[in-house]
């Protein structure tokens, strides 16, 4: 029997969506039915918890359970919203050394043996210690970049790294996409960026400013409806299940046919 | 559509727009980043290098240079080997 499977969500880069990215896809899978633990590896620099709304309810966090002041149950958090889905918060007062990379690869098989069938894991920024501990347990990666320089570089840095991790076949999420500059050649196209990674896309998710109003509720988008970019991550997860989803349109549909013409497309 | 821009299009010459400025500055970044070689690798295919090349030549092993350069959208590795004189028994193999 598998064990589940076992995503780091990771950037190089930092701020082009990774902690939203993991929220926001736990949400949508724990919404589909399946048993997902959210892992924040980003030790020092603690923030899924608050993108989450769950900032109020941590008591123990993944470095006690490491350093045994406390079980793996007691330390995860179940969301309210999402009974399948549980948060085991990084720690706020520690470095990125606090867990090393064995003591990650055990976490992430206790987690199996709870049942977590997903388990998606938070990474920090940067390449350094941070990365590889985040890296260690994971047997997939999903790479997040934003349509710009700087971070398709870092990204395709990453890349490199994971395969000299034998963590291959990494897929990407282009985030941000603002499909009005595109049009008008003013930002880079999601096959631009594809044609220079040359990694398999797993998704688009547009800019969206809901994103910001949700994060700022702790409420991920992929539970609102009509938000866009929450549409795209709901998307994203059913790839990651195995459905074949139609990547969505990037067209800005306004007025009553636009929506209209929305309310029909497959989303 | 302008004049010049629909002739640049028919002629396929590079847009300055924004997105293929970062597309192109990107695929030149990521073409040296990728190609970039850890020193001691270089410093051991230069030794390997002069090795091969000493078969054939004598070389000035003091003035040997190699490195990777970037020009005209590609990455070249440069070795510039100045050559002493050329081994007589060469000629004949």
């Amino acid at each position: 029997m598998s064990n589940g499977r076992v995503i780091v969500i990771t950037s190089g880069k930092g701020g082009v969506g990774k902690t939203t990215t993991t929220a926001n896809l736990g949400m949508a899978l724990a919404a589909m039915g399946e048993k997902v633990a959210l892992l924040d590896a980003d030790i020092g620099l603690r923030n899924l918890d608050l993108v989450l709304g769950l900032e109020n309810r941590i008591v123990y966090d993944i470095v006690d359970v490491v350093e045994e002041r406390c079980k793996l149950r007691q330390a995860l958090i179940k969301d309210k919203r999402q009974p399948d889905l549980v948060l085991l918060p990084a720690a706020q007062t520690r470095d990125k050394s606090a867990v090393n990379p064995d003591q990650m690869r055990k976490l992430i098989a206790d987690l199996q043996e709870e049942g977590y069938r997903y388990i998606l894991i938070d990474c920090p920024a940067g390449i350094e210690q941070g990365f590889k501990n985040a890296t260690a347990g994971a047997t997939e990666a999903i790479i997040v970049t934003n349509p710009e320089v700087s971070s398709v570089r870092d990204a395709d840095r990453i890349v490199g790294l994971l395969e000299a991790a034998e963590l291959r076949n990494p897929q990407l999420i282009v985030n941000r996409l603002r499909p009005k500059m595109v049009k008008n050649q003013e930002m880079m196209s999601v096959e631009d960026v594809q044609e220079i990674l040359s990694i398999k896309l797993l998704g688009i998710v547009p800019d969206d400013e809901m994103i910001i109003t949700s994060t700022n509720r702790g409420e991920p988008a992929s539970l609102v409806e009509t938000s866009r970019a929450g549409q795209a991550y709901r998307n994203i997860a059913k790839r990651i299940k195995g459905e074949d989803v139609p990547l969505m349109s990037m067209e800005e549909t306004t007025g009553f046919f636009g929506k209209l013409k929305k309310l029909f497309a497959a989303g | 559509m302008a004049l010049p821009t629909f002739l640049d299009k028919l002629f396929g010459r590079q847009d300055n727009s924004a997105r293929s400025a970062a597309k192109d500055r990107l695929k030149l970044v990521l073409m040296h980043d990728r190609a970039d070689i850890p020193a001691p690798m270089m410093e051991q295919m230069r030794a390997e290098l002069m090795q091969v090349l000493s078969k054939y030549v004598e070389i000035d092993q003091t003035a040997l240079e190699v490195s990777l350069e970037r020009s005209e959208g590609t990455v070249a590795l440069l070795a510039n080997i100045p050559i002493k004189r050329v081994r007589p028994e060469t000629a004949e193999a």
